[in-house]
């Protein structure tokens, strides 16, 4: 299954669910804004969100800082 | 008001923008009969300080309750070395000055927060958000709501800058609706902590300068709708789009938030973090 992942391909072995995708990342899912092919994602669906192939994803981090 | 006309001297510094037709003799005037504050002169602050300045834009307010460390050199233009331990906007004012002395420069050393937001923020036409932590990203975004503000949206991290433009009070979005929630005290790491690539800021925060500049002028396309991320390390631009969620608590059907809060409380954490420093002789092993 192909996915591009903040404007990388990415091939992942099959269907996953938004959420467990980016944990397996090491990503805090309280700590993003996910976009799934143009459309921000409410972190409540990210459980019941399935990835498949082709879906473009954008993974932003949240940025407190502009370095003081 | 009678216009004044543009003085000899005028006519001289900006005669690259007098003659660009997107700006031009109405366009300058309008820029001198702006203001903007810029909610910190750090970073992202000093460029666009610099920037705002040199285009001509009547009055910036500044607000920093800092003072100047050596280890704002490395990317904080607007100081130099015989700044070291003077306030960030005396020496932010003087730069400024050096730059275009048709510039005002309001000077608010304080710390923005839930008492004095509204009215620091009353008298300005456009809000540039170059601030370090997240209990102030929440305030200025929803001061700038309650005040029917535009806001330009600036942070950087390591090797990555986001940038983008809130007009909330129009219908926009606004930082909660891509944020609704902070994240947990700890789960992302400030810049003090994580680094930060000197010349980033350079481009998020002369982009922020820019945005603002057209906003104000009225031309082209504005960020206002969309996140540009860009990443340095592998010099790569992206956007996401932004849409207001109809559920977000500030801008959405249904508000719950109508006045400004505890945002220290709200992230759970204090705004005026000690920044975690490693001692030299750590930091010149790594």
């Amino acid at each position: 299954m192909n996915l591009r992942v903040n404007g990388k391909d990415v091939e992942l072995p099959g269907p996953i669910s938004l959420l467990d995708y980016i944990t397996g990342l090491g990503v805090d899912p309280r700590a993003v804004a996910v976009e799934l092919n143009g459309e921000i994602v409410a972190r409540e669906s990210y459980t019941e969100l399935t990835l498949s192939e082709g879906d473009r994803l954008e993974i932003v981090r949240m940025v407190g800082g502009g370095c003081r | 008001m009678p216009l004044a006309p543009f003085t000899p001297d005028q006519v001289q510094r900006y005669a690259r923008h007098l003659i660009l037709p997107e700006v031009g003799g109405a366009g300058q005037r309008k820029l001198l009969n702006t203001s903007v504050l810029l909610l910190g002169a750090g970073g992202l602050g000093s460029p666009a300080a610099l920037y705002l300045a040199a285009a001509g834009v009547g009055r910036l307010g500044i607000v920093d309750f800092d003072d100047v460390d050596a280890s704002n050199l490395q990317r904080q233009i607007l100081h130099g070395v015989a700044d070291l331990g003077r306030p960030k906007v005396d020496s932010a004012e003087e730069a400024i000055r050096a730059i275009n002395p048709d510039v005002e420069v309001v000077k608010h050393s304080l710390h923005l927060n839930s008492e004095n937001a509204l009215d620091v923020f009353r008298p300005y036409d456009v809000i540039v958000d170059g601030t370090d932590n997240f209990p102030t990203r929440y305030l200025s975004n929803d001061a700038a709501f309650f005040r029917a503000k535009p806001l330009v949206h600036g942070a950087i991290f390591r090797f990555e800058g986001q940038m983008t433009m809130f007009e909330a009070a129009k219908g926009t979005g606004c930082y909660r609706c891509l944020f609704p929630t902070p994240p947990p005290p700890g789960a992302v790491a400030s810049c003090a902590e994580a680094g930060v690539f000197g010349v980033l800021p350079g481009i998020i925060g002369s982009m922020m300068a820019f945005e603002t500049i057209k906003l104000v002028l009225g031309i082209g396309e504005t960020l206002v709708g969309r996140l540009l991320i860009f990443e340095g390390y592998d010099m790569s631009f992206r956007r996401v789009n932004l849409r207001r969620d109809p559920r977000c608590p500030l801008c959405g059907d249904e508000p719950s938030v109508k006045g400004l809060i505890d945002y220290e409380n709200f992230c759970g954490v204090t705004a005026a973090e000690p920044s975690v420093s490693l001692a030299p002789a750590e930091l010149a092993a790594r």
